[in-house]
Order: C-alpha cells, then structure tokens, then sequence
C-alpha cells in the first residue's frame, strides 16, 4: 500500500474527483469508440504512425486547442476567485497550482504547437516542398510534444499539481519548499516536449534551407516560411539553455545536487537567470511565427503584395538578434545595479524599433488596398491597436527605475496578456480560419466567426484593461485573494466578466466547427480566398505528395503572378515521386519518454533505467534500418489528379 | 518644460477620475524615489498614448478609405515594393522616441539606486529587513531594536533597507514610497528610501513565494524624529529582549501578528555575505558579513554588553 501512496493527490479538492472521473470516462469513450466503429487500424495506420507534415500538422492543431480549453478553463477559475474579495472558491494551495499550470499549457502545450501547427502544415506548401527535410524525425518531434503535454496533465490526477508558478524559481521550487512530486512533472514533461522541440527547429531550418522550389531565393520566400525560418533559428540557439536548465533542475530535485540550492554554493539566481535566457527568445519564438500569419493573410485581404519586403525580414532578424540580449529585464529588482538595469533597458526598448517598423509596413500594406473583412481579416486588424498598447507598455516595463514600481504587479500580467492575446491567439485563430479550407475542405461560417472576433476583442479588453488600474495601485500578482479595504473588488469584478465573455468567445469557435462541417458547402475550390503564394496552388484535399510536378517559382507570390500575369508555374512534366514510408517507432519512442518521465517524476528508478534502454534500442533500431522510402507512380499521380481536378 | 507639467498633469488628471477619484498607490508617492519613479510613469504614459493615438488614427483612415466595399470593382491595387524615405521615417521616429526614453531610464536607475536626492547630506538609518516564510523581520541595528511585520521610520531622513531572505526570493515593496527590490537568502541587496511626510502606508512582499504569499504584507508607519525617538524609548521600556531560541521559533513558516523585541538578530544569525557560499551563515559572523554592516557594529556590541 505505502507504494501507492505517493500516487495520491496531496491536496484534493471535488474539482480534481470530478476531473478523474471525468478523465476516467473519457478515455473509455475512446477506447469503446475506436472498437465499436473498428477504427483502431485506420488510426494506426493513418494518423499514429504518419509522417506526413500535413497530417502531423492537423494533429499539433487539434492537441493546441485541447489545451486552449484546459488553459482557458485555468483562467477562468483565476479570474472567479479574484472576482470579488476575500473569496473562498479555491484556497491559496490550489491557487498557486492553478495558475501554475495555466501559465505552463498556455505557453509549452498550447502557444507552440499552435505554431508548429501552422509551421508544418504551411511551410513545406509554401517552398513547393513534397514535405519536411526529416519526416520521421517530424513525426518523433510531435509524439515527443504529445506525451510530454500528457505527462503534464495527468500531473492534476496522480502525485498533484506544480505550484511554484511558471517560472518555478528556485528555492522556492526547490524540495524544501515544493515537497510534491508537482515541480517533478513541470521539469520532466516540459524537458520531453523540449526535446521535440529542439528537433522541430533542426528539421525546418533544414527543410527551408535545402528544399525550396527552384527559383525561390531566399529574398523570394513568403514572409511566413521567413518567420519560421528566423524563429527556428532561435529555438536551435535558446532551447539548450533551457534543456540544460531543466536537467540542472531535475538533479536538484531528485539526487541531491545543488546547483540552485541556497546553501553549498548553489545560485538561486542562476535559474532566473538560465530560466530568461530561453524564457524571453521564448515569447520571440511565439509572435514571429504569428507575425508571419499576419503578413500573409494582410497581404491576402488587401488585395496587394507585403509593403516593404525587405525591411519586414531584415526587423525579423534583428529582432531576433535583440530576443537574446534582454532577459535581465525580468528581473530588474534583483540588485544587479545602475549599470546592468541601463544596458538591459536600453536594449529592452530598442526592440520597439524593428516591432515599430513591422506595424508601419502593415499599415501600407493596408493603404491603396482593396480590403475584405473577412474573419481572419478582422482579427489581423484587430491585433494591431491592441498589440500596440501591448507594445507601448512594453516599452513603459522596459524603463527600469519605473519598472521597481510595476514589477509582480497585475500591470505586468495586463502586459504580457496584452501581447500574447492580440499578438499570438488571434493570429493563431485567424490562421485557423484562414488554412481551414485548405486543411479540412470546407470553410468556417463567416458569421458565426465574426461574432466569436468581436466577443473574444471586447471579452479581451474588459478582461485585461482593468489589470493596468490595479497594478499601478499596487494589487500584486499571484496572490489568492485581497482584502475588501483595497479597493480592488470592482475592477477585478470586471476582469472576471471579460474571462466570460472570451469564454463565450471560444464556446462559439468550437460552435462555428460544429455548425461548418454540418452546413458548409463543399465545393469552395482550391483558392477560396485568392491567395497568393503557393499553398493555395495545389489542390483540396491536397494529395499526399503535395505537388504533382514542382513548381517554378520568380517571386515572393508566386501563384499571385501565375493567375495575374500568367507565368508558368509548374512547367516540367509528371514523375515518378519519392516519398518517406510511414513509421510506428515515433509513437513508441514518444509513449516510452512518458514511461520514462513518469519513471522519473516519482523515482521508480528501474523502470526509468529500462525505458533509457528502450530508447536506445528504437535509436539503434532507426541507425540500422534499411527504408529507402518509396515510389509513387505515374500512373497513379495521373489517377490522384484527374480525381481532385474532378473535385475541383 | 511648460508642456511636459501639463502633458502630465493632463495624465494624472484622467488616470484619477478612471479609478474613482481615489489617486492610484504608485501615482501617490510619499518619498522622492516613488516621486521619480510617477514621473517616469506618467511621462511614458504621455508619449505613449500619443503614440497609440496616432497609429489608431492611420489604421481607422485606411479601412474606411481603401475598404473593399466602396473601391469599385475593377480596381486593381497597384504594386509597392516600398519607399526609402518612409522607411527611414518609420525607423527615426522610433529611434528618436526610444533615444529619448532611454536617457531618461538611465539618469532614474543612478537615482533610484543612490541616497535619495535631497537628502544626501544626511546620514541614512540602516534597517536590516529580512523575510521568513510568510513574514517580514526588521533590525534596526542602531537603535538595537527589531521588529516583526511593521515598520517605523523618521521622515526627512534616507533608510537604507538591506534586505535578504530566510527562504524562497522576496521582493521588498513599499508603493509609496518606491519600487521593490528582491531579497535573497545568498547575499544582500540594498534599497534606498525615504519618507518625505508622515503617515501610514501598506508595504508587502511582492514576488511570489508560495501558499501563505498574499498575506504576507507589513505596515509602514512614517513619523517625525522626535517620534520617532519616542517609539524608540518605549520599545526599549516595554519590549521582551530577542533570543536565539525565540528568533528559531520566529522563522517557522506560518503568520505572525505585530511584533517588538529589544536587540536584533544580527549578532547570532548574520545576514549573508555576497561569497554565495550560503555556509557563512552556521558558522556565525564572518569577516564579510561583518563588513556589510557597515558602520553599526558598534551598536550591536552595544546590544551584546546590555
């Protein structure tokens, strides 16, 4: 019995029975579903075992917005305790838990699988490319996120919650003052999906390196494909730090190391510090990508190409530059004096600059246009006043003496809300609803969209604005309650309506998927949106291979000047192509790495010690595995395509 | 000059009357550090909002001028690569805006990490505040007394807060009368303060550290010298002396009330030293620790010889 008592749930509450319940029945659902409808073949087959970038794209979205809705339901339990004061709904302990986790799905299980959502889908389409440099190795990046978001999530369930914030500073995180197995999961399921990571941006860097359609220079790639190619960048030279922090972490907490300990010459401030050094890149990591989103879909709904090319990538890059130099302005207050608060300050506001410039060149992009409001539209108009109040008290946050005064303050968090909402979520709805078509064949409701936009923008201002207010007097942030004599109640109040109106917001997205595929037509064609790069010149449903013959590319909108100015687009003729085989051992190397990380989070050493062994062994098994992919003949490239040009 | 004051008073003006005329804690300082750092505020404020005004205004004039709806439907939108001195202008501006706010960021870090300006031929009153879990101890050295969660301090005189912590990162907040700082359990940050009037204001730990967090706030009570004194010599009447064995008792994690003890726990329990070889702290007061409190070793001899 006593081994089973470290599975127990240290501070339960009827939230987390339910949960388990819940958890519980679903997963029998699953599994009754599968067997009854006798789909676990076509799942193996088609989705657990693919190496398709599209598929494993659509498989990144689906996880996102699974955790767009625990992270949400996160928030909403937040703003209901804060709501009014002195309120009893969640006690300090599952507070600190509650937002913890929010904090951690938000940005690791939601925010960047949203992106690599996009970036799979996208970019291969976008170069001409038949699919990413390294499928299998895709296919592994994705199982890795999977089941490290897995591995966090049943951490609510079994052993309990992280609790000491996203950040997880020591000491605090440290097993002096985090007893729980709670910091366990933080460090090993974010170090999982790390990993993932870490090979997701190997694999796009090469990917948009080596395998662009002939003629695509790298001065003529859509802005997105751009993007992805600087915020891989940054992930290839930030997520190390952050791997090495986390193990650091993971041996203070588990063999007695004392790397961030207070005592035998450990540095607490070495973790804020290493935890920064990714954490800032990390936001970078986040926005480019969207800012990619925005600059294709403006483009698209203005009816022009991108104002000022040039300048968009070269602000990327120097952004990216900057992403690195500023993390000390996390912590402005920790003492490091005059000297080191100017240097990061100053650099700190010198990324408004090149931020500045983006927002400008999205403006002229806008002007002389042709502008259509459809749902992406709006949210891509939408998120340039609101990203820059984001950006402009960014820029306030970036004044270090000011900032002793805003720091732990809500006025941060209205900040870093202000720039990831706007910012990053409506370009990842707006993304959603602007490649749906081509992902699924149909399109979203037009209508029913534009109510979600406007709920989700009011819902965000009355949410986020009041935090401002109550940050610059003096309301704190992550404490559970406060008292009435603070005056913080009605404000707060007014926090909490704005959650539910967003809640709404989602409520009506997930509505909008539902009422699309009941109702929407499906003969939208291949173009549904005149698009103008090369994702959109292909057919729908795109086949396996992508394209049926290379494209031949002379600008940044390619399939623009094929239909405007009749240029050529795929002018050799049909080949045979070679294309990866699907693979099973991504899926199992992903499930092992959970064995492993849950292993590890409750120090069952033996079978940690046999699932290292299991990953070796599906390593060796790769290294000497013969698979020289296949062939896709002509005659059934010639079959696929009368067969789509039928749909069409 | 002229303008500035009114772009400000403008700012104060509005943020008032948004929150209920009740003037917003960090924009009421009481102390010439919160006073720099409203300014600093008030003016990003200013210039911001005339930067958000202005993007606002060209975005609303594109999507109503160039809207899909109104242009006809033959209309082509022409192709622009991009225009050299537009973007040389997109880039001054904010160069220009960002130059500006950096000069002014760097002149505030070297005031608010020096003696409080105005009052720097005075000699500042050390006070040692260090954090438990979920507490605040102050140690007064010169005066040889210490007190648990409040604060009193002499207006017209700067406090030079040296603050660490017995666990998790703290950070030391007062609003009013300036921004934070952390305190830590390796080393010792120093926070210059001071009260320019009497009265009572909230001062709590801002940074997160775990369940008992949001209560973990003191009072701070700012009074003249004279009464200051005065608080001074009936602490000395009335208060028990401070012992080791009571201090121990002290640190344990939970909340305590107000507290007032004679002596201080510096002579036994030594704040760090910057060496982050956390050991200082068994082994009693080393070379290092005993540097750190600067000037008043006299006073805790003192406190050793009562």
């Amino acid at each position: 019995m006593e081994f089973f008592e470290r599975f127990a749930i240290p501070n339960p509450s009827l939230a987390i029975y339910i949960s388990m319940v819940a958890i519980a029945l679903t997963m029998v659902a699953i599994v009754a579903g599968l067997t009854y409808f006798k789909k676990w073949g076509y799942l193996w087959r088609e989705w657990l075992t693919t190496v398709d970038h599209k598929r494993i794209g659509i498989m990144y979205l689906l996880s996102a917005l699974i955790m767009l809705f625990r992270g949400g339901v996160d928030a909403i339990m937040l703003r209901a305790q804060l709501a009014v004061p002195d309120n009893k709904l969640l006690d300090p302990q599952h507070y600190n838990e509650v937002f913890s986790t929010h904090g951690v799905i938000m940005v690791m299980f939601m925010a960047m699988p949203f992106i690599f959502a996009f970036m799979n889908f996208v970019v291969p389409l976008q170069i001409g490319a038949r699919d990413v440099a390294f499928p299998r190795l895709n296919a592994l990046s994705f199982w890795l996120f999977f089941f490290g978001a897995m591995l966090f999530n049943i951490s609510f369930v079994i052993g309990g919650s992280p609790d000491a914030g996203w950040t997880s500073y020591f000491p605090l995180a440290g097993n002096e003052f985090s007893p729980s197995v709670g910091t366990n999961y933080y460090m090993l399921a974010i170090q999982i999906s790390g990993i993932g990571t870490l090979m997701t941006g190997i694999n796009m860097i090469t990917t948009i390196f080596k395998m662009r359609a002939p003629g695509m220079t790298l001065m003529k790639m859509p802005m997105f494909t751009w993007a992805t190619l600087v915020t891989n960048l940054i992930i290839v030279t930030v997520f190390p730090v952050i791997t090495v922090a986390l193990a650091m972490g993971t041996f203070d907490r588990l063999f007695g190391t004392h790397f961030f300990a207070t005592s035998n010459g450990g540095m607490d401030m070495l973790w804020a510090n290493l935890f920064w050094v990714w954490g800032h890149p990390e936001v970078y990591i986040l926005i480019l990508p969207a800012f990619g989103i925005y600059s294709e879909i403006i483009s698209t709904f203005s009816g022009r190409n991108l104002y000022g090319y040039k300048s968009m990538v070269a602000s990327m890059v120097i952004i990216s530059a900057l992403s690195c130099m500023v993390w000390a302005h996390h912590f402005f207050t920790m003492g490091q004096g005059a000297v080191a608060n100017s240097f990061f300050s100053i650099t700190t506001m010198a990324i408004a600059v090149p931020t500045g410039v983006k927002i400008f060149n999205w403006l002229f992009t806008l002007w002389k246009g042709k502008i259509r409001f459809t749902v992406p539209m709006l949210y891509s108009v939408g998120f340039i006043p609101l990203f820059v109040i984001g950006g402009v008290t960014g820029v306030m946050l970036a004044m270090s003496a000011a900032d002793y005064q805003y720091h732990n303050t809500m006025f941060l968090v209205a900040h870093f809300h202000n720039t990831i909402i706007p910012g990053v979520v409506f370009a990842m709805l707006a993304g959603l609803t602007y490649y749906w078509p081509k992902m699924f064949g149909f399109m979203l409701n037009e209508r029913i969209g534009k109510w979600s936009f406007w709920l989700l923008s009011i819902g965000f201002c009355l949410a986020f604005f009041p935090m401002y207010i109550t940050g610059l007097d003096g309301q704190a942030r992550r404490m559970y309650t406060y008292s009435e004599a603070t005056g913080y109640g009605p404000l707060n109040m007014l926090s909490f309506i704005g959650a539910g109106v967003m809640a709404i917001s989602f409520a009506l997205i997930v509505y909008n998927v539902y009422y699309s595929i009941r109702y929407s037509p499906r003969n939208i064609g291949a173009d549904p949106w005149d698009a103008r790069s090369l994702e959109w010149a292909t057919h729908t449903p795109i086949p396996e291979y992508n394209f049926a013959i290379e494209p031949h590319v002379a600008s940044s909108q390619a399939f623009w000047d094929a239909k405007k100015k009749g240029h050529e687009l795929f002018p050799g003729k049909l080949e045979k192509i070679h294309m990866p085989n699907n693979s099973g051992v991504p899926f199992i190397m992903g499930a092992i790495f959970f064995v492993w990380g849950f292993s590890m989070v409750f120090s069952l050493w033996i079978p940690a010690i046999l699932s290292i062994l299991a990953i070796f062994a599906c390593m060796a098994l790769r290294s000497f595995e013969r698979d020289h992919g296949r062939y896709i003949s002509v005659k059934e490239i010639e079959e696929t395509e009368t067969k789509l040009r039928g749909v069409n | 000059m002229k303008l500035k004051s009114a772009l400000l008073m403008l700012v104060l003006t509005i943020t008032t009357v948004l929150t209920g005329c009740q003037p917003l804690m960090v924009l009421d300082p009481k102390g010439p550090q919160a006073k720099r750092q409203a300014h600093d505020i008030l003016l990003s404020i200013g210039i911001m909002s005339f930067i958000v005004v202005v993007v606002f205004a060209i975005l609303i004039y594109v999507l109503i001028k160039y809207r899909a709806s109104k242009a006809s439907p033959d209309y082509e939108p022409p192709h622009i690569e991009g225009n050299k001195w537009v973007e040389i202008l997109c880039v001054g501006i904010p160069v220009i805006i960002v130059t500006y706010f950096s000069i002014v960021s760097v002149q505030s870090n070297y005031i608010v990490e020096a003696k409080p300006q105005g009052y720097q031929d005075k000699e500042p009153l050390v006070i040692y505040a260090s954090s438990s879990d979920w507490k605040w101890h102050f140690s007064y050295p010169e005066e040889n007394i210490e007190t648990v969660n409040y604060l009193y301090i002499p207006t017209d005189r700067p406090i030079e807060f040296k603050l660490y912590s017995y666990g998790p990162i703290t950070s030391f907040w007062v609003p009013q009368l300036g921004g934070q700082k952390y305190a830590m359990s390796d080393m010792v940050t120093t926070l210059h303060l001071a009260a320019d009037e009497p009265g009572e204001m909230m001062g709590r730990n801002a940074n997160f550290s775990g369940k008992g967090v949001a209560e973990n706030t003191f009072n701070v009570n700012a009074v003249s010298q004279k009464d200051f004194d005065k608080w001074v010599k009936d602490v000395k009447k009335s208060a028990k002396p401070l012992t080791k064995e009571e201090f121990n008792k002290l640190l344990k994690p939970g909340h305590l009330g107000q507290m007032t003890f004679t002596g201080t726990h510096l002579g036994f329990n030594p704040p760090p030293g910057h060496n982050h070889s956390g050991s200082a702290k068994q082994e009693g007061p080393t070379e290092k620790s005993n540097m750190d409190m600067t000037g008043n070793m006299d006073m805790s001899e003192n406190h050793n010889h009562e």
